[in-house]
Formats: structure tokens, sequence, C-alpha cells
């Protein structure tokens, strides 16, 4: 596997030599890199999340690593994990359960499980009977979006978190800690958003499958180092010059928990979609502004939450007027032509969310299409075969 | 020396003669009261009444009866479609028009009757409601069902999100969030739609009967830790819950229905008798299940059937406690309304994490004498359906009891496949008996 | 004597297991199930029946002769006998071909048919030795494969000779053949054992020296009665199943129960089967503790690689020894029976290599069972694999695999007949159940 300092020519790495630390980073499902960042320092601690979001920070300023569990890929074989699920039953947890038992996880020391669906909130407490030993706790947030009602709650909920990690790791959280993992989570959040921008610009430069690797290490990787990596690629991308295909340019979405495997996300761009938006791994930049660093730190985690977060399926959309108008955003902000609903098998957010968004866009006249797919899906022909007609679709409707 | 005739071949018991069954009386109070109910929701637009849309689990019909609103309870309708055998032709509906296969098929019964002119069990239209009370307890997909609605009717909705028990508790904080909202949002908010004002006084009054009336549901589900039990915990249950879960929490009714099905129970287990079933009396109890999940509605009388064939008496479930997990102690509270409100929600059983359920099944089967706990797994229903597996195996661990999973759905029938259930029930049931060390005794086929 | 008989109702096949009352096997038979669950219970238990007779026929020539002699002899027999039977269901089916012979379509072609099918017959009973000749093979023991195919060849040749409509004789057999098969071989089996064993001495055949003296034995195992004393029907379609409630047992406790009759230690049972995937626990005893199915979706059970052999256009049992052949199996995420066609044949354009592909599925299969396994509870030792995908040498090879991976060294028993278990199991249970009728029955008369 390559690192960062031997892949440096000239000072600065390649697109390809990232890309390349990236994927091993993506292929290691025995995190090989957190272990070792663990292991230089008996104190630190490791805290895992699922998806769709945690507020790193406090894991970070209590000194830990948040580590993104993100299920166990195609590469995989599930055995144990199926024993706790039914069919009709999305992937990612009988992955994730599978990399439990099989001692993949056996360094972290606590678990976070957001709110997102009854899967993830029930395996939260399936977590709690089969491994008694970690700290699990049900990350929840409110869906009421008043200051002084959801805001109070999350404030006190965040409150509670920072006790709990602050034991974990056998240390008090100080405000300034939090302020100080602000800082560094801001900066982290304004490079993914450099690189989104990026892509939006030039596909051709920062195709899909990197740009998906290089936030995906963003999960297992100190968010000091991924910052730094993240600087690297954009730096590397926007001096590459690679040919410029015909392809049209989609938003994907429904992709924020259960991950498409890589080879779907090469086979849209292989189809001619350039994906110049999408919803994977929200948690890289959910809070959409800065957080402000001065003030009470846990105050403003909890307002950023509020008004400045990402809209997703998870999330109550108070207004009617308002509802999906997000994905019309994302299409008219990256210049977008179409929209491809991927959504993991079973997955009921992103399922029932589905026809709501597809009114929206069909108001809006941006045309879509929609596939389901699992984490572990082998075959893409159909995928590609639809991928490819969209855009074909697309330039012959854009060409009259 | 001859033995006897061997050859069993199509010796098999005749179909029972079609028997007129006495129903229980307290059935038939309960239809009547459920009956009338739909009435009032289909003269509606005659009567002017208003109408909130809401769900059984945080279910706030004392809260709603003091805007004098009717309370329509979607999951009450999909059930009803369900037991009507209309339910997949909605499901069917609702995927033509664009929702996927995978997803919970309440929603799309609703949704798919409301694409076919939203006719109730009673043979009528049912209402547009004029509010959508999305009380967000324990279910996700609650959440999305509401959205959709909201986007067909164009009509004010409520959040009312209750956190969920991830830690096994409430805390202050969480009754502090929900009393805010109800407060600061939901109550402004039916003000303004209902055109009544909020008196709390009124509120009290509701919720004193609404505890009248779950003491005595409580007596009545407790009775099944009698043997013979004289009521089935899940197939009879759900008659039993039914006024409570909807419309009829805080009446007069409701404490009138209870107080006339506590004597009607008081009355069989004097009497030492079991459970009545659709075909009358079921005979003698052999086996005593608790069980966990919803139940089929598509194929009901088959499903129970299954059971009361083969002498199996549910004697708890959890289903009976979606609306609410009274028998665990909790009571409405005219003390503290707003609060009371709040920690009803917080308790209903699929907003409780999965250790809390693993203990109440556990308590169940040990309280209740079972022979082991079944689980129903519903294709439907994510939030009591992830993570059966585990339950399962943590309650027999615990209990040393053995357990059993069948696979079906609530209103789906594509997903109850009758022979594969009864396979399934028959080798656990056959197992039970089994380990009990005797054979199983050959003779009481004729019973 | 008494005998006590278990039914096994598979969705393909029919099983009949016959204990005696020590609870030893004294035969086995099986059967394809048709659409008659009836009348394949009815083949099956006179397949075990006859089955029996070998038995007794072993037993009372045990001591008087040498025990390669009486395999010998018991071999000739067995052919002689098949072959017997073989020729009294050609004539029903001649019996019965001819009297479909009517209605307007045979107006003009009548004696045209009938002079056909008498060629046809004389020519398959000409055959029908060599059939049953020692070392011969034949793809199938059920007399719809045997006759069939070679009819229909048979028929096409004479037909046109004869200038008659190949059509017509087609429809002849088309309509007659269930009638035939739901029509089990009716005459008395004591007599047909005389014949075979006349036909075997007549034919001077190996055993012909001592011929005489095996008379005897043979007379005097024909002269036992079998009883049919109890018997217990099981398998996945018991809800319709031709027996009253009390004499039936479920499928995965007779199972539990054979498993453990096959090998006393066996603590966990895994079978597989063209429907379901069954996991199974039993305690010391063959006691059911714990089981797991696959659920509605019949995705990886046997089924499954039976389309793939569709798909794959080879025979199901070739697919095993191809999958031998690999060393680098391909990574099968699906096992969906639904969507099996289209990932071969994605793969295969993909240019992968047949052997892995299938190698591949075979690993996906059997993932799947160490799912249902583990949700049953896991492996312990020792660990019986029955089933018809058990036959499987590829299966059985990452069965072994995956069990060591993930429940280290267990005794893994695999028996050639383990497509009995279920029926062997069933039959215990008939005995049990007549062991303790008695006692109620005599119990309930004394108290009223």
């Amino acid at each position: 596997m390559s690192t960062g300092s031997n892949g440096k020519a000239n000072g600065h790495p390649s697109a390809a030599q990232i890309v390349e630390r990236a994927q091993a980073l993506y292929e290691d499902l025995s995190f090989t890199s957190a272990r070792r960042w663990k292991s230089a320092d008996e104190s630190r601690k490791v805290v895992g999340y699922m998806p769709i979001y945690v507020p790193r920070e406090i894991v970070h300023a209590a000194g830990a690593l948040p580590l993104g569990i993100l299920g166990g890929g195609d590469q995989m074989e599930v055995i144990h994990g199926d024993a706790y699920y039914q069919s009709y039953i999305c992937r990612i947890p009988r992955s994730t359960i599978e990399l439990g038992v099989t001692g993949r996880l056996d360094f972290v020391d606590g678990m976070l499980f957001p709110s997102i669906c009854d899967v993830i909130r029930n395996l939260s407490g399936m977590w709690k009977l089969m491994f008694p030993q970690v700290y699990v706790r049900y990350f929840d947030v409110p869906q009421n979006y008043a200051d002084e009602i959801g805001g109070n709650y999350y404030a006190n909920e965040l409150s509670e978190l920072r006790e709990d990690l602050g034991r974990l790791a056998g240390r008090e959280i100080t405000d300034d800690d939090l302020r100080r993992s602000i800082t560094i989570y801001n900066e982290n959040r304004r490079l993914v958003r450099e690189l989104y921008r990026l892509r939006a610009e030039c596909p051709w430069n920062a195709p899909a499958p990197e740009v998906y690797l290089v936030l995906r290490a963003g999960l297992v990787l100190p968010v000091e180092e991924h910052s730094a990596m993240l600087r690297d690629y954009i730096a590397a991308a926007r001096a590459e010059e690679r040919p410029i295909r015909d392809n049209c340019r989609v938003v994907v979405t429904g992709v924020f928990c259960e991950q498409p495997p890589l080879n779907l996300i090469k086979s849209l761009e292989l189809a001619g979609c350039y994906v110049v938006d999408d919803d994977l791994m929200l948690v890289t930049r959910w809070l959409t502004e800065d957080v402000p660093t001065d003030g009470d730190p846990l105050q403003n985690l909890a307002a950023a939450f509020l008004h400045h977060s990402e809209n997703t399926a998870a999330k109550y959309e108070p207004d009617q007027g308002k509802k999906g108008k997000y994905l019309v955003e994302a299409v008219r902000r990256s210049g977008a032509e179409g929209v491809i609903f991927a959504s993991p098998s079973f997955c009921d957010p992103a399922l029932l969310e589905r026809p709501m968004l597809q009114h929206v866009l069909k108001d809006a006249g941006i045309p879509y299409i929609a596939f389901k797919y699992a984490e572990n899906s082998g075959q893409m022909q159909p995928i590609r075969e639809q991928a490819g007609t969209f855009s074909d679709s697309i330039k012959l409707w854009s060409g009259a | 020396m001859t033995t006897k005739p061997a050859r069993p071949v199509a010796t098999a018991r005749p179909a029972p003669a079609p028997k007129v069954v006495e129903k229980d009386a307290s059935m038939l109070k309960q239809k009547a009261m459920m009956a009338a109910h739909y009435d009032r929701l289909s003269d509606a637009p005659e009567t002017g009444a208003k109408v909130c849309s809401t769900f059984v689990p945080g279910n706030l019909n004392e809260l709603v009866m003091c805007f004098d609103l009717l309370n329509n309870l979607p999951e009450v309708n999909a059930i009803q479609s369900g037991l009507r055998r209309q339910s997949g032709s909605y499901v069917l509906e609702a995927e033509k028009i664009g929702h996927s296969e995978d997803v919970c098929t309440y929603v799309k019964s609703d949704l798919g009757m409301m694409a076919k002119g939203n006719i109730g069990p009673n043979g009528r239209r049912l209402p547009d409601p004029d509010v959508l009370l999305l009380s967000y307890t324990g279910c996700f997909t609650f959440m999305k069902w509401f959205e959709l609605l909201r986007e067909q009717y164009k009509c004010p909705t409520i959040m009312l999100h209750t956190p969920y028990m991830g830690d096994g508790k409430i805390t202050p904080n969480m009754i502090q969030y929900m009393v805010k909202q109800l407060k600061e949002e939901v109550i402004p908010a039916l003000e303004r739609v209902s055109g009544v004002k909020f008196d709390i006084d009124r509120l009290r009054e509701y919720l004193k009967k609404s505890a009248e009336a779950e003491d005595d549901l409580v007596w009545v589900l407790q009775s099944a830790r009698k043997r013979p039990s004289p009521i089935d915990a899940y197939f009879g249950g759900i008659y039993y819950i039914g006024p409570i879960f909807g419309a009829f929490r805080g009446t007069d009714d409701a404490i009138d229905y209870y107080r006339f099905l506590r004597e009607e129970i008081a009355d069989r287990l004097a009497k030492g008798e079991g459970p009545v079933t659709p075909d009358g009396d079921m005979g003698s109890e052999r086996y005593r299940l608790v069980v966990e999940g919803p139940p089929n509605y598509t194929n009901f009388r088959q499903f129970w059937k299954m059971f009361y064939d083969e002498g199996a008496v549910v004697v708890a479930s959890s289903y009976t406690k979606v609306g609410g997990t009274y028998d665990l102690g909790f009571r409405h509270d005219p003390a503290k309304p707003l609060e009371t409100l709040a920690e009803y929600c917080l308790g209903v059983y699929t907003n409780r994490s999965l250790p809390m359920r693993v203990e109440m099944l556990s308590k169940y089967v040990e309280e209740y004498e079972a022979d082991g706990l079944l689980i129903n797994s519903i294709k439907s229903c994510n939030s009591f359906s992830a993570g059966q597996l585990l339950i399962m195996r943590e309650v027999e661990r615990r209990t040393g009891k053995p357990a059993a999973f069948i696979e079906t759905d609530l209103v789906d029938p594509r997903y109850f496949s009758a022979a594969n259930v009864k396979n399934r029930l028959d080798s656990y049931f056959q197992m039970i008996e089994q380990k009990r060390g005797g054979a199983r005794p050959v003779k009481e086929a004729a019973a | 004597m008494k005998t006590f008989v278990g039914i096994d109702l598979g969705s393909t096949t029919t099983k009949a297991v016959l204990l005696d009352e020590g609870g030893a096997v004294l035969g086995r038979g099986i059967t394809n199930s048709r659409s008659n669950y009836g009348t394949a219970t009815r083949v099956a238990s006179e397949e075990a029946r006859i089955d029996a007779r070998f038995t007794l026929f072993r037993r009372e020539l045990q001591g008087a002769r040498e025990a390669s002699d009486i395999d010998e002899f018991l071999g000739a027999l067995e052919r002689a006998f098949r072959l017997e039977q073989f020729l009294e269901q050609l004539a029903d089916l001649e019996q019965t071909c001819l009297a479909q012979i009517q209605g307007e379509r045979f107006e003009t072609a009548a004696d045209g048919v009938r002079e056909v099918l008498a060629e046809v017959f004389r020519q398959l009973r000409a055959e029908a030795p060599a059939l049953f000749a020692p070392g011969a093979k034949r793809k199938s023991d059920f007399f719809r494969d045997l006759a069939g195919s070679r009819y229909l060849a048979i028929a096409e040749d004479v037909a046109r000779a004869a200038g008659v409509p190949y059509n017509l004789v087609v429809n002849v057999y088309d309509k007659s053949i269930i009638a035939v098969e739901n029509r089990p071989p009716s005459g008395n089996l004591s007599e047909k054992f005389r014949r075979a064993l006349d036909r075997m001495l007549a034919g001077g055949s190996a055993s012909g020296a001592g011929a005489r003296e095996v008379q005897g034995p043979i007379e005097r195992a024909l002269g036992i009665d079998l009883d049919e004393t109890w018997l217990v029907g099981t398998g996945y379609g018991r809800v319709t199943l031709p027996f009253s409630k009390e004499h039936i047992r479920s499928e995965i406790l007779c199972h539990g129960l054979g498993a453990h009759m096959m090998y006393p230690n066996t603590r966990t049972v895994l079978d597989i089967g063209g429907q379901d995937t069954k996991g199974i626990q039993v305690d010391p005893r063959g006691i059911v503790e714990n089981f797991q199915m696959n659920d509605r979706c019949a995705a990886g059970c046997g089924r499954y690689l039976g389309y793939i052999a569709d798909e794959m256009n080879m025979g199901l049992h070739e697919l095993g020894p191809m999958a031998m052949q690999s060393d680098k199996p391909a990574r099968i995420n699906s096992t969906c029976t639904v969507f099996a066609g289209a990932e071969l044949r994605d793969r295969l354009a993909l240019g992968e290599k047949r052997e892995d592909i299938i190698a591949g599925l075979h690993r996906a299969i059997v993932l799947r069972a160490m799912s249902i396994l583990s949700r049953s509870g896991g492996v312990s030792d020792e660990f019986t694999f029955t089933g018809g995908v058990a036959k499987n040498e590829a299966a059985v090879r990452e069965l072994r695999k995956l069990v060591q991976e993930n429940y280290g060294e267990v005794t893994i028993n695999i028996d050639p007949d383990s497509i009995y278990t279920g029926a062997l199991g069933a039959a215990e249970f008939a005995r049990r159940a007549a062991a303790g009728e008695a006692a109620p029955t005599e119990l309930a008369g004394d108290v009223s």
C-alpha cells in the first residue's frame, strides 16, 4: 500500500498516486490504518459511526478517531450477518454485523448509530446486546427546527454525547477542545465543497470513482490527514488534462447510506454520465456553512444542524412548498442535465422519498431514471444499459 | 395377529359443517363502536366535523378530541382493507403509481385506497383530512407516509417528534422537548385548524377517562396468566385493543366497553373456559405462546385457525402494546397532562430499544408461563422486524424456552404463504411437544 | 410381521422407508411425486416393500451361503424381478394405448396405429432384457423414464416405415403414460418374485448351480406377512398430504430424527433440498431443539442449481464435476434465481471461465446455507449433511471449507442415501406411535 509520503514526486503526489492510496484504504476491511493510528498511543480511542451524520467534532475533541463504518462492500462474504436479517432488509446492517462478529471492529471502543431509519436504529440495540463492552449510542437528532425546541433538545443531546465521550476518552472535553475541532472540520468541509465544485466544473479531471475514493478515505483517516489528501488531490486534479468525453451530466441521489459498489460508479461514467453531484457520505459536508468558532460550541453545532445542513430523506421537511427543492437546486448548482435515482434495495427512506422527489423534478422539467442496487451487486449490465440510454436521450433532447 | 388398519389415506377430517358461531357479546359491541366511528367519519362532509389523521403509536386522541376533531387512523384503514381483502389491489395500485415494491405495504395500501376512491370499510368514502398530525413515534416510515399524504391533500401537517428510547430510558430532555413541541407548535396549530381554543381541563377530563379504561384493559390482558387462558392475547387481543388504540381512548364508550369486556372475561375465567375463536370455543389449551410482531390481516382467520386447531393460545403479545404499554404500568395522568402525553408516546412498544424488547418478551414468557416465543416477522415493518432474529436468540437464551420464526406481511397477500407458515408452526408445536418429553398423544385428532 | 412405514412426500420425489419392530430398516422405496401424492405414496411404499423382501431373502439365505454368493444371487434376482415388473407395466401401457385409439382423428389411421403399436411394443419387449442385464446402466428406475424415450424413438422409425402419422402414435402414448404411471404394478408380488426366480433359473444364470437350494429360503421369506402396522407421512406438501392428522409429523422433526438414526452423534443437520434449506439442531436423543429454514425466497436452494444447469444447457449432475475443475471460484453475490441467468450471461460475456462461475455459484449456495445454520445456532459436532445437494461434490467441498473456517474441526457425515432421511425419521415416529398407541386407547376404555 502506498502512503502519502512515498508517493510524492516533486513534493506533490499525482492524482493517480492519491487515488491508489485511497483505494487501498477502501479495500482494507480490517481498517489497518485506523488500527495503526490507535496503537501509536495506548490512550487513543476509536469511535465508529454509521451514515448519515454525527458531529465528528465532538469525537475529535475527545482525542478519539471518528471511524466511518459503511458496511462491507462487494468484497466481503457475509455469513453470520445474514443470520440476523430477513431477506427483505437491506445489506448494510448485515455486513456491518459481519464486520463486528468477525473481529474486524474489535479495536473500536464506541459506536454511534445515527437517526436515519428503523433498521440502523434497531442495529444500535443489537450492538448493545452483541458487543456489551463497546460504548453504543443511538444518536438522535431533532425533527423540529426551532431553536428553542429542537435546538435546545439537540444541544442537550450533544452535551450528553460530550460527557459520554469524555468518559470514554478519560478526559474532559473543554469548549476550547471543541472550538479547535470545529475549526479543523470547517476546513475539511471547505475542501470537500471545493472538490465537489471542481468536479462540477470539469468532471473529466475529477472522475466520480476518484472523488468517491478520496472522499471515502476521509471516513477512516484522521481529519487532518484527510484534509491534506483533499488539498493534494484538488491540486493534482486541477493540473490534469484528461480527454473530455461527450457525456451528459447527472446528479446521483439515494446513495446516502448503503454504498453503491465502486463498479457501479465506474459504470455510470463508462455509460456516458458524468456525476456532477451526489449524496454520498453526507457526513463530510452535512453542515453547509462554517460553524462559528466563537461562543458556545455546542449551541453553534446545534444551530448549524438546524439551519445550515443538507437535506435528505431522513429529515422532515416542514414546508410542503420546499419539499424536494434541494434536489432541483443541486441540479442547477452543478449544471446537471438529469438525475439518477440509485437506491439500495429495501431502503425505506430513499424509496419512500423517491416518488416525491420525482414529482418535483417532473414539475421542474428535469429528466430522471431510477434503479436499485445492493452494496454487493455484481451485475452492472442493466445499470450500464439504463444509464447509457439515459445519457443518449439527454444528448438527443438537448441537441434537438 | 391382525393390526389396526394403518392405511390412513383419505381419512382426513371432514371440514366442519358451517355453523352459526355465537360471537362474544364484547366483540359485537366493539364492532358496533368501530362501525359508528366510520360512519362519523363518512358523515363528516355533511356534519362539518373536521378530521385529523394520525397514527396508532403516539395517538393523541385526548388532545385531538379537545379540538372537536375526528380521529382518522390510516393504519387502521389499512388493516380494515386487509381484512376485507382489498389491500392486495391497493398495494398494486400504489406500486403502479410509482411506489417501490420494497417499501411498507401499510403506506401503499393507504395510498392505493386513496387512488381508488378512498372507500372505507363501511362502503362509504372516507373524508379528506383537515390536518395531518404526524405523531412520529417508533417508526421512520410514518414521516414519509404523511409527507406523501401532505403532497396529496395539501393540508396543514403537524410534526410531533418523539425521540427514541435508545438507551432504555426517558430523560428529562426528551420530555421537555416533547412538551415544548406540544405547547408551542402542536396545540397552536390544532387551534388554528379547528378554531377551537385549547382547554387544559378538558384534556384532564379525557385523560382521567383514559386511565379508567386502561385499568380494565390491563386486567383483561393479564387474565392470560391463568391456565387455561380465557383470552387469546394476540388474535383476540387485536379486537380488545381496537377502541383504546383508536378513536375511543378518553371516552365513556371506551370505559363502558372495557368494563363490559372485563366482566365477560371474568365470567369465562370463573367457568374455566378458554378463548373464543371464529369457530367457537377453542379446544383444550395445549400450547401457550408469546408472540412478537404484528399479525397478518389478509388471511387473518386462516392464520388464527392454524393456532387454535392445534390448541395453541397466545398468552401475551407485543403487538397489543404498539398503542401503549399499559401493562408495564403506564397510565395517562390528568395531573400532568402534557407530560403524560409525552411519556405515552415515548413508551409505545416500537419506540423501545431492542434490549428493552428482549427484556419485555422474556418477562412475558416467564410471567405468562409460555412454552416459548413465536415471532411473526412482517415484511412491511422494519421497525418491528429489523433485529427480530437477535431478539429470538436472546429470549431463547434467557428463558431456555424454544422460539420460532415465521414470515408474513400485514396487508400484502403476496407475502402470506399458508403452506410455509403452517409448516413452521406445526414443526414448532411438535417440537415443543417433543421437548416436553412425551410422545405426541395420538388420539387427540378426534378432538 | 409388524412393519412401520415412513413416507416423505417431496416436491420432486416421494420416499418410503419400512422399519421392523426393532427399528431396523427393512426396505426403502422412491418414486417421482407426480401431481398425485396418493399414488406417489402407494408406489413408494410398494417399492419399499419390494426392497424389504430382498432384506428378508437375505436374512433367510444368511448362513446357507457365502456372502458374496448371496450378493450375486440377490443382484440377479432383483434384475429379473425388475424386468418382470417392467414387462408387466409395458403390457399395461400397450393395452392403455390401444384403448386410446378411438375418435375422429383415428378414423382412417386406426388400423395403421394398431400395427405400429404392435411392432413398437414387440421391439420394446425384445430389448427389455438388455435393459436389466448385469452391468447395464439405466438412467433412471422410473418406468416413465425407461419406457418413454425408447417408445418415442422406436415409434418414430416404425411409424415412418409404415406411413402412419407419428403424432398419432405420440398422442396415444401421451394420453396413456400418466394413467399407467398412476396405476402401480398391481399383480401379486410373491408371484412376480417366483416368476423372476423361474426366469433366472431357466436362464441358467451364474447362480444356477445351487438354484434349487435357494427356493426354500425364498419361499420362507415370501411367506412372511408384512403388516403395515402404522404409517407416518411428512414432507413439505404436508398441508395436502393424503393422511389424517395423527399420521402426520413435521418434516423438520422427521429430518432431525432420521439424521440421528443414521448418525447417533449428530447435533446439527443441514438439508438442502430442491425448494428449501433447513438448519436443524438436535439433542442427543434426536429431538429437535431449534430449526431455521430459508425464508419465503427460495434463493440458494437446489432448484437454483437446476436453473443454472438449464441456462448452461448442462445436466444437473454435470455441474459439480465442472465446478471441481476450478481453483478460483468467481464471487457470485446473488443467489436469486430470478437474476441467475442474467448474471451468468453477463459474466460469460465478460470472459470469465465457466468452471469458475459454476464454482462460484456452488459457493454462493453454501454461503446461504451457512447463514441459515448460523441462524439456527451454528454447527456442532457431529454435523450431518443431507438432501440432493449433499451429492454434489463441489458443494460438499465448499461446505467442508466453510465449516472448518467458522466452526473448526467437526465431523461431517454424508450418507449416500441421505435422500431417505425424512422418511426414516417418519418411519421411526410410526414405530413409536404404534408402541405408544395401545396404552392411551386401552386406558381410555378402562376409564369410561
